[in-house]
């Protein structure tokens, strides 16, 4: 994986690694298509709904027309199921969302990285705990957990996003934890544990700052989750309870009056599609151009330049010593790697 | 002298462990499924169960009297301590007994019931079809990475993948039922009693819907593993020795290709668990998805403890074979050098 | 001079060209060159010189990537590359076989042994009668017995002698016309490469092979090729017979080349040679040599060199000085006398008592015993699973669990770094084998080597990056060096900052594990020099851990010779390698292949 990682990070070749990795990251997948097409989209998206109650023609919840009326001059978007004003709902009831995910989001980054890289990090026995412990909560999908606590407390904004902040924690911590393992074993950490160096300066100087590619794909792809499980509690029901603007819930209220004005269901549905396919783009360009963890940088191997290519076949093979004799001590403290 | 005991049963419970790879897999996965769902069990009983008060005032309406609602606490066993009372639903559950729904008045496994043969129909065919589909498309990228098919594929995955079940279901709705076409029932309209194979023609949205969320993951996965395949050393050595195409893509490389094609079936089984919750509603199809759904409103909570159960099994379930399968298509791994 | 004696030829390659796919950069270009029936083409180079991608394109294929733009490659008359690909795939394997590189690589993991022999004769229907009675004739001429149970194997369940006989026998199973091997011995341990290497001889003898042998390692090529091509820069910049080339090569590279290949038979200063060869797409228009080369004048960097026939033998040479009698062979500084008699052993040495090792429950280290005196170089020599890199991580405390006695500088060291005072960490420093991953990719060089400084000295700036710039250039890197990463620096520049950081504390004991097997025969030579020198100017103890016999007899002063966990011999490295007691290094001795008295017979 060496010579190809180290080739593999540089986009286009030969140029360098991204020094201070997360701002280089995000400015290498900025300059790409997709990274634009994911931002531009993502942008939007944000924008209407930051600005959005501002901008609003209406009130979000005054009756101002007939329900499902058809878009006229007056109302860009028509009427929904009790008479609001569709375009004035759909400016107001994108911030919510967002919020909620982001903080869901974050939550999840910070209790799956701790779980992850402490489990990488202890080995052994606590390795073991931590992550069967964490992996309990795969037991129950998302929905379902989140379902399952609305059950008993309500559907209160601050559980959902506990709820789904607490249920991306697995995911999370089995990548930073196979991002950690994996530079961990690299030898420039050894020869720096070989000076005696305490365990966590180690992580601290070695090992967490080549963490932040994987971190970052992470986020992106948790966020893009945290808007799909939010939206589809929404949906629901089990979110702002109305007359909140709320997009999943406008897509419930007006599926009723889906043939005399479509937009009322079609327009929320689009502004959350354009959002995850935003996000879920950014994070394809960035995670192709990280060093990956994991398959998703196969396509990163090629992209390292076809020079590079050429190189590894003729490099030679480094002849590796007690290949007969696996350390079972390395073998041990990891999971059984499933592939 | 206990402690050389306990080393060499260390070592000879390992070389037994080594020796037979498949059945310690198995046994192990086992063990720890039973542990996940006692695990699953207290938090389910934990969160459900948090207010006594409450649960014989919800079952028994705000205008119950104190005499009966005093009466109802005594029958759950409520004036008992946690532990007794988890214990006591623990064995209850155990013995098959998940209570009695607060908002049917029958037994849970009476409501709970048909609703899961519908959703296991509905999830098994879209499982089914859905690797089927994902599989074969994922094969076709790869075999033809770079090309035009793999973009147009690389794209439309990426932007369905993105979208929430709802937002596919809704689209699917209006195109076929509503707007442009008239063609598919909207809504499930399933005559209590009867079941969903019976009118299969209530099947096609969701089915279409969970079909569509999950194939851009097969695919993406199956290309990834099956280019891994097609790039690898082993690859190239087959090819210089003359055999055919086929023979390279379908004996060399696609069964390398099962292992991690195989985990990411299993995950999106468990991902379309979730996924019907969204879906079922939606459709206003008889599963269990719309069954939690409908019990969170009701604070029905046998069926709702009953209902996570049941998914926390399936996932387990879910899991252990595809650790399974996986293990039987690696000979690396299954079979120790000798 | 007559053809009548002479074999036909088999191969014939011309004008081959690959390029880059879709761009107009080329990796390899005008390669020419022909090999007889029952002849063995040596095909050598180092990293970047475009062997592989030669012997490739003889089979017609082309790696992901790269394309076949020119040329023709003759089989038998027939034109591979001219072939419509249904042709084609019924050459390959038929015609013209391929013997891989890494065979653990290049059987397919998820089938069987067996099915992996047998396909390749299912491929081509009707050339074999019998499909069962090939498969264990062949077997058997690898010296593999066919049973069903040999069979029904899985590939990892075999040694790697085993799955490269397997993989021999799979290519010759049809009993082509041109066999390539590509370095089919790299990573077997000597005897087996001995064996296999017979085998291979044997084979094209007895069916009247020809053969490419591709390969870096110039002395197995000496013992099997009877001609050989020397690949720089995607050229083939000589060709000729083995003798000639080696006795008198006529083109400054293979000159330089044949300086800096390590002798097991005798010791001499190993020349390197500076600097890199150019990649693809950044070769001059000129001789791609031209930057690093000792002869070089205003012609050759004009226009690309013509190819010059030498003596009269098909001894070919790109270079415009090849007429000329050039690069008489040096007269090679033997340094053995510049080895130190026997140190005078003061106690202030490594002395290793009973060391036991395990990893797990199993034993690897059983009882070594050794010592060394200070100021000396003392190399550790053995296979794959003999112990050796172990050995080295208990020395330096990587590893801690062993039991024994490990004394240094009249202390003993502790197992394991935590238990260690840092003024024994400090002394006891360690290089690691593979330099593309021993240097974190996000520091600088200069963060690198100033590293250990901060954690064992509390000194200055100024006075630390004094020592940074001063051990620099004990390694031989300039100023220029401090602000580059690693991901710009080459393996060779790269392991010697490698070095540099374990320098850069003053050890007393450097222990250096195969620093020199990543790097190529050029590169490795300027390190090993580098070593030797490092050894005697700041009289370090050098403990050097090394596969290869050669580079033990070029920089060992004492030699430990270790195998499965034992010593077998020890002694000074003259004595052992001159006259070996335990047949274990007899044998080692025996079977590695001689570069011979190569220059200066």
């Amino acid at each position: 994986m060496s010579l190809t990682a180290d080739q593999a990070s540089t986009p286009g070749g030969r140029t360098r690694v991204d020094r201070r990795q997360w701002t280089r990251l995000l400015a290498a997948a900025s300059s790409g298509a997709r990274g634009r097409l994911g931002l531009a989209l993502t942008a939007v998206v944000v924008l209407a709904a930051a600005l959005g109650p501002v901008l609003a023609p209406y009130s979000a919840t005054q009756f101002v027309t007939t329900p499902f009326a058809k878009p006229s001059a007056q109302h860009l978007l028509g009427g929904d199921d009790i008479g609001r004003d569709v375009l004035s709902r759909l400016l107001a009831g994108g911030w919510v969302l967002l919020v909620m995910a982001v903080a869901a989001t974050v939550i999840g980054l910070v209790l799956g990285t701790l779980a992850g890289v402490s489990a990488a990090y202890l080995r052994g026995r606590w390795d073991g705990i931590i992550m069967r412990t964490v992996d309990i909560i795969l037991a129950f999908p998302t929905i379902v957990f989140a379902l399952l606590l609305v059950s008993v407390v309500g559907p209160k904004l601050w559980l959902i996003v506990l709820a789904v902040g607490v249920s991306h924690a697995p995911q999370v911590a089995r990548v930073m934890r196979a991002a950690t393992l994996e530079i961990s074993e690299r030898d420039f950490v050894k020869a720096v544990e070989l000076w005696g160096v305490r365990s966590w300066t180690v992580m601290r100087s070695e090992v967490l700052p080549n963490l932040s590619s994987p971190l970052m794909v992470e986020l992106g792809l948790r966020l893009t989750y945290s808007i799909v499980i939010i939206s589809g509690l929404s949906f629901l029901g089990f979110s702002q309870p109305p007359p909140a603007p709320n997009w999943g819930l406008m897509i419930n209220e007006n599926r009723l009056g889906l043939v005399a004005n479509p937009w009322s269901v079609v327009v929320p549905a689009l502004m959350i599609a354009l959002l995850t396919i935003g996000t879920n783009t950014f994070t394809d360009a960035v995670g192709r151009l990280a060093i990956g963890v994991g398959r998703g940088s196969e396509e990163t191997a090629v992209a390292g330049g076809l020079a590079g290519a050429v190189m590894m076949g003729e490099l030679q093979q480094f002849p590796l010593d007690e290949g007969v004799i696996e350390d079972p001590e390395a073998t041990e403290s990891r999971e059984p790697a499933v592939d | 002298m206990a402690q050389l005991a306990l080393d060499g049963a260390a070592v000879s419970s390992r070389r037994w462990r080594d020796g037979h790879p498949i059945l310690w897999l198995a046994l192990s996965r086992t063990l720890f499924g039973v542990l996940t769902l006692l695990a699953v069990s207290v938090i389910v009983f934990a969160a459900t169960t948090v207010l006594p008060g409450n649960a014989a005032k919800a079952i028994l309406g705000q205008t119950a009297t104190p005499a009966r609602v005093r009466a109802l606490q005594l029958q759950l066993n409520l004036d008992h301590s946690v532990w007794y009372r988890y214990w006591a639903w623990l064995t209850d559950t155990a013995r098959g007994n998940f209570g009695i729904s607060y908002a049917a008045r029958i037994p849970a496994w009476q409501v709970v019931g048909p609703r899961l043969a519908n959703s296991a129909v509905l999830v098994l065919l879209a499982g089914v079809i859905g690797t089927v589909i994902g599989v074969g498309l994922g094969a076709l990228a790869a075999v033809r990475r770079g090309g035009r098919a793999d973009d147009v594929l690389a794209i439309v995955s990426l932007g369905v993948t993105s979208l929430p079940e709802f937002v596919v279901g809704i689209g699917l709705v209006i195109v076929f039922a509503t707007t442009f076409w008239h063609l598919l029932p909207a809504v499930s309209l399933v005559a209590p009693g009867s079941t969903a194979w019976q009118d299969p023609s209530v099947l096609v949205l969701p089915g279409a819907t969970l079909v569509i969320v999950i194939v851009p993951y097969i695919l993406r996965m199956t290309r990834a593993a099956t280019i891994e395949a097609l790039e690898s050393d082993y690859l190239e050595n087959a090819r210089l020795k003359g055999l055919s195409p086929r023979r390279l893509l379908l004996v060399h490389a696609l069964p390398n290709a099962i292992p991690p094609v195989v985990q990411v079936i299993g995950l999106n089984l468990l991902y379309l668990a979730g996924g019907i919750v969204v879906v079922e509603t939606l459709f206003a199809f008889p599963g269990i998805g719309q069954g939690l759904v409908n019990a969170v409103d009701d604070r029905d909570v046998p069926v709702i403890q009953l209902t996570v159960l049941l998914l926390a099994a399936f996932y387990v379930f879910v899991n252990i074979v595809s650790d399974v399968v996986s293990l039987l298509a690696s000979p690396r791994r299954r079979l120790p050098r000798s | 001079m007559t053809d009548a004696a002479d074999p036909p030829v088999r191969l014939s390659v011309e004008n081959l060209q690959v390029n880059l796919a879709g761009q107009d950069v080329d990796v390899v270009s005008e390669v020419s060159f022909s090999v007889a029936q029952g002849e063995v083409l040596g095909l050598v180079g180092e990293s970047g010189s475009g062997k592989t991608t030669v012997a490739h394109a003889i089979l017609g294929y082309a790696r992901r990537g790269l394309a076949i733009v020119g040329g023709t490659v003759r089989l038998d008359g027939r034109d591979l590359l001219a072939l419509p690909p249904a042709e084609l795939r019924k050459a390959r394997g038929a015609s013209v076989a391929y013997v891989p590189q890494d065979p653990g690589s290049a059987l397919n993991p998820v089938l069987r042994v067996g099915t992996q022999v047998r396909e390749i004769l299912a491929a081509h229907p009707g050339t074999v009668a019998n499909v069962d009675a090939r498969v264990r004739e062949v077997l058997a001429e690898v010296s593999l017995e066919a049973t069903p149970d040999m069979l029904r194997r899985y590939p990892h369940q075999l040694s790697g002698g085993q799955q490269q006989r397997v993989a021999l026998a799979t290519a010759f199973a049809l009993r082509p016309s041109l066999l390539v091997l590509d370095e089919p011995t790299t990573g077997l341990d000597v005897t087996t490469q001995r064996r296999v290497l017979e085998t291979v001889r044997d084979l094209c003898a007895t069916y009247g092979v020809a053969g490419v042998y591709v390969s870096h390692d110039l002395a197995v090529v000496r013992e099997l090729a009877q001609s050989v091509g020397v690949m720089y820069a995607g050229r083939m910049v000589e060709f000729g017979a083995t003798d000639i080339i080696f006795r008198a090569p006529a083109h400054p590279y293979t000159a330089r080349l044949l300086r800096a290949i390590p002798s097991v038979e005798r010791s001499h200063v190993l020349e390197g040679i500076p600097g890199q060869p150019p990649r693809p797409g950044q070769r001059p228009a000129g001789c791609s040599f031209a930057a690093r080369c000792p002869l070089v004048i205003d012609l050759c960097r004009q226009g690309p060199p013509p190819v010059v026939p030498v003596g009269q033998g098909g001894h070919l040479s790109r270079c415009v000085k090849a007429a000329e009698a050039i690069l008489p062979p040096a007269a090679q500084a033997v340094v053995s006398a510049g080895r130190p008699a026997a140190a005078p052993d003061d106690g202030r040495g490594l002395v290793v008592r009973d060391l036991r090792a395990s990893y797990g429950d199993t034993e690897v280290l059983h009882g070594l015993d050794f010592q060394m005196a200070g100021q000396s170089c003392l190399a550790i020599v053995g296979e794959s699973g003999s112990g050796k890199t172990t050995l080295a991580r208990c020395l330096v405390g990587m590893h801690p669990k062993w039991r024994g006695q490990i004394t240094f500088g009249g202390q003993p060291l502790p197992p394991g770094v935590r238990a260690r005072p840092p003024e024994a960490r400090r002394a006891v420093q360690y290089v690691f084998q593979n330099p593309y991953t021993s240097l974190n990719p996000r520091k600088t060089v200069e963060q690198l080597v100033e590293q250990p400084l901060g954690y064992f000295f509390d000194l200055p700036r100024n006075e630390s990056r004094e020592r940074v710039v001063k051990v620099l250039d004990d390694v031989a890197l300039s100023t220029a060096f401090l602000r580059r990463y690693p991901d710009q620096l080459s393996g060779g520049e790269r392991q010697r900052v490698a070095i540099a950081r374990a320098l850069v504390v003053e050890p007393d004991l450097l222990i250096c594990d195969e620093v020199t097997s990543a790097l190529d025969v050029s590169v490795q030579a300027v390190v090993i020099e580098l070593l030797r020198d490092l050894q005697v100017r700041r009289k370090l103890m050098l403990v050097f851990i090394t596969h290869n016999l050669s580079l033990v007899r070029a920089i060992g002063d004492q030699v430990v010779v270790m195998s499965e966990g034992r010593v077998v011999e020890a002694g000074p490295t003259d004595d052992v390698l001159d006259r070996p007691r335990h047949e274990y290094t007899v044998r080692l001795v025996e079977d590695i292949p001689k570069i011979g008295a190569a220059s200066g017979v």
